[in-house]
């Protein structure tokens, strides 16, 4: 993509109203672009996660990643590599599907592993999960039949392995210079 | 502003607990400072003779969230507030008449508030706080805001919201000013319950004082300061992320000092955090141990003495040759607390081309912003400092010692072909650069100097010699007209014993002069020179220079006015009618005995109308986006480095 890397940060952040425009605001007053946004709860109450991708350079990453942590609310941001975690996406698309072409949708929904979740006289919604590219290929092949709804989440993400990043946060930060 | 609805119900003055001993936890306060002036002891009478409080000494104490404000301020240790009341923020107001240890000054436009408390913070190194109510109170301290949070000094802003159950109704004087300022504060609060407040006022000091200075603004709904809370103090922070960090990583400080023993043309590229960081004595040992040049930005005039040898003095788009030279021509460039602004480097590709970089700044998100750095340091300028210092000397024990000798030499022949100067109008008017040079050598290096913004502010920048740090303030990163009379008005209430004086242009002066009437009345007797030149001379300066003389919109005369020997305003006229003295100059001969006449007023302000050429250009000069290599000595004279570097 021009030449510049995606990347994925998960940004643990104070659970408290305002904070979500406090990131918005900073990506947009510091000339960067969001690809994606994920927000939701933690295993914590008092701890949200948001996923964010980006697309740029090592360096105006560095600024980002250095601007978010100034954010008083913003506890710990962690880039995950793509190799090391686990990245999904959840897609709902209503597909034009009549009784002609009903079951050649259904055949390529069961394909990707997709679930039909709603049928209707002339259409059915179609719910799958995955990596951005799977569901890039998944609406491609439905494309034929018509879309004519389509609805996509942002990223979220875990790290692969045991380990938590959400555990040392709760403990009192010390500096580590 | 007024309040439209019905005022609430007075509250009974229940005595108030306003005698809580200090507890450690908050930062002490400054010893209160006597007031000299005449009309500043009468708040004071006034407070003293109100009988004293009855003493409620158990903590927690019931109060209404708005005592609990008022008994956080003292808590923390706040001795002046700069405010205006108005509906929302009435409740604040109430307990404040009853605080004996706050004072509270009346200024005439929120603005002004803003203004007096950064020039209070700036030459104080105290958190300055101001006070507003909602809508348009809080959206006046807009300006202050942005400009305190581009030159990183710490401000709390508290301003009144309406009631909770009205925000987001639209609601009259409503306004979502903790949206409008979220990119303009280090951060901000909006608090809706009692109970948050004496925490929010404790972590919106802590926030403001620590780690990178900056304003914070604490937007408080009406409700929440009428209802009843219960107050303890100290009161632990909720501020899990937030983590500054000031100790200097050990090993990056050992490799800075190994950079500046092996270099051979060093500069210390000094800014504003060395002066935030109290950190001027530790420059001085480490510029002495090493001999390296040192240059110091804008922010940064009085850290370092303009009289020592080893200053080259201010670098950037109106720098002096030898401190733009040294910074182009270097192999080294150590920046202390400097953020690579873009009126320092010129065009950042040819920005010090040679140089390594040293990076110490308390802000990571500085560090490599603008030009990567080869050896970062993430620190307190003062801690930074001194163990650079120290690792320097230990280096020496080791026999490894810098020499700069051909450095100097070449720095040197800079030094005595450029140094600053200007010419005297050949029309016989007053030469603007004079009348500042005059006024630093009269007041002298105690003096607290402030400026607007423009060509008076580059010329005090430039001909005033800067001694000690804390005695030059300005806007520096916003560039705000119109700031000078209220924050030397903050900066004569946090120094009532130093002389203050604000250097002001005409265009500047008539954005904010209405807190003279605050300084009079409040007994702030701070001197305003006006730079009179009838013009907005730095935009002037620009259409002389970019646009072919075509003066589009920058006379601020009225030629009729003019031919008539009328001035408008008459500053004269108008500084009197504000009770305060006012005085005018229009001859160089005058210029001293004016100053000096000034000089013996203590008890009044005084402004000063110096009637000075309108042509007067700032020199030397690095044009928007030029190569500092491009810089001009003079109109049409440029410095060869290659010729003059040898």
């Amino acid at each position: 993509m021009n030449g510049m890397d995606q990347h994925t940060l998960s940004v643990l952040v104070e659970n408290k109203p305002g904070v979500l425009v406090r990131i918005a605001g900073l990506f947009s007053r510091r000339n960067f672009n969001i690809e994606s946004l994920a927000v939701g709860p933690t295993e914590h109450a008092e701890i949200s996660r948001m996923t964010i991708v980006v697309n740029c350079d090592e360096h105006p990453l560095e600024q980002v990643t250095k601007q978010l942590n100034k954010l008083i609310n913003v506890l710990k941001i962690v880039e995950l590599e793509s190799a090391q975690a686990v990245q999904r996406e959840l897609i709902l698309i209503k597909v034009r599907a009549d009784a002609d072409s009903r079951s050649k949708v259904l055949e390529t929904v069961a394909l990707f592993r997709a679930h039909v979740v709603d049928v209707a006289l002339d259409a059915v919604t179609v719910e799958a999960t995955g990596s951005h590219d799977k569901l890039e290929a998944l609406v491609r092949v439905l494309e034929p039949f018509g879309i004519k709804e389509l609805v996509q989440s942002g990223t979220i993400a875990v790290g692969r392995g045991g380990r938590s990043i959400t555990d040392r946060t709760l403990r009192p930060l010390e500096r580590s210079a | 502003m007024t309040e439209q609805t019905s005022p609430v119900p007075a509250k009974a003055h229940a005595p108030s607990p306003l005698d809580i001993p200090t507890r450690a936890a908050a930062p002490k306060p400054a010893p209160h400072r006597p007031q000299t002036a005449p009309a500043a002891t009468t708040t004071q009478e006034t407070a003293a003779a109100v009988p004293p409080q009855v003493v409620t000494p158990a903590l927690p104490a019931k109060v209404t969230g708005a005592q609990a404000l008022v008994l956080a301020l003292e808590q923390v240790g706040v001795d002046v507030v700069f405010g205006i009341p108005g509906g929302a923020v009435l409740p604040a107001y109430d307990p404040l008449l009853d605080s004996e240890k706050i004072r509270h000054i009346l200024v005439r436009h929120e603005q002004g508030a803003g203004h007096a408390a950064t020039g209070y913070a700036q030459a104080t190194g105290r958190v300055g706080v101001c006070l507003a109510t909602s809508g348009p109170g809080a959206t006046n301290l807009v300006t202050p805001l942005a400009d305190a949070y581009m030159d990183s000094v710490p401000v709390v802003a508290i301003t009144g919201q309406v009631s909770t159950h009205l925000i987001g109704t639209d609601g009259f004087q409503e306004a979502d000013i903790s949206g409008i300022t979220l990119p303009i504060t280090k951060h901000n609060f909006l608090v809706t319950k009692p109970e948050d407040i004496a925490r929010t006022i404790g972590e919106a000091f802590h926030l403001a004082a620590t780690g990178r200075p900056g304003p914070v603004l604490v937007d408080i709904a009406k409700d929440a300061m009428q209802a009843m809370t219960e107050f303890t103090w100290p009161v632990p922070f909720d501020l899990p992320g937030y983590h500054p960090v000031t100790r200097p990583h050990s090993r990056q400080v050992r490799e800075a000092a190994k950079m500046i023993t092996d270099a051979k043309r060093p500069v210390f590229y000094v800014g504003g955090g060395v002066v935030k960081a109290d950190a001027a004595a530790e420059l001085r040992a480490l510029a002495e141990l090493t001999g390296a040049p040192v240059v110091t930005t804008l922010m940064a005039r009085g850290a370092f003495p303009d009289s020592h040898p080893l200053h080259l003095g201010m670098p950037g788009m109106h720098g002096t040759v030898a401190a733009v030279g040294a910074l182009q021509k270097a192999d080294l460039l150590v920046a202390l607390g400097a953020r690579f602004d873009d009126r320092v480097t010129g065009k950042l590709d040819s920005f010090a081309p040679d140089a390594l970089i040293v990076h110490a700044d308390i802000d990571p998100a500085e560090i490599s912003k603008n030009r990567r750095a080869d050896v970062p340091i993430v620190g307190d300028c003062k801690e930074v400092i001194a163990e650079l210092t120290t690792a320097i000397e230990a280096d020496r024990q080791h026999g490894r010692t810098g020499d700069y000798t051909a450095w100097w030499k070449q720095l040197n022949h800079l030094l005595e072909k450029y140094p600053l100067g200007y010419d005297e109008p050949e029309d016989g008017t007053l030469a603007p650069q004079y009348v500042i040079e005059r006024i630093g050598k009269l007041a002298g290096p105690d003096a607290i100097y402030l400026a607007g913004v423009g060509q008076h502010q580059m010329w005090a920048a430039q001909f005033i010699g800067y001694e000690n740090p804390r005695t030059w303030i300005n806007s520096g990163g916003a560039g705000t007209m119109g700031f000078a009379v209220p924050a030397a008005m903050g900066a004569k209430v946090g120094m009532p014993d130093s002389q203050v004086w604000a250097i002001d242009g005409d265009g500047c002066f008539q954005m904010t002069n209405q807190e003279l009437a605050t300084c009079a009345i409040e007994g702030i007797p701070v001197k305003i020179a006006i730079i009179n030149n009838g013009n907005l001379g730095m935009v002037r300066q620009w259409q002389s220079l970019f646009y072919d003389k075509r003066y589009s919109n920058t006379n601020l005369g009225d030629k009729k006015a003019q031919e008539n020997g009328t001035r408008i305003p008459d500053f004269v006229k108008l500084a009197e009618a504000y009770s305060c003295i006012g005085l005018r100059c229009e001859r160089k001969e005058d210029v001293d005995a004016v100053i000096e006449q000034a000089m013996a007023i203590n008890d009044q302000p005084v402004v000063i109308d110096f009637i000075v050429h309108k042509d007067a250009m700032v020199w030397p000069m690095v044009a928007a986006g030029a190569s500092n290599d491009d810089i001009s000595y003079a109109r049409d004279i440029a410095p060869k480095w290659a010729e003059d570097g040898e």
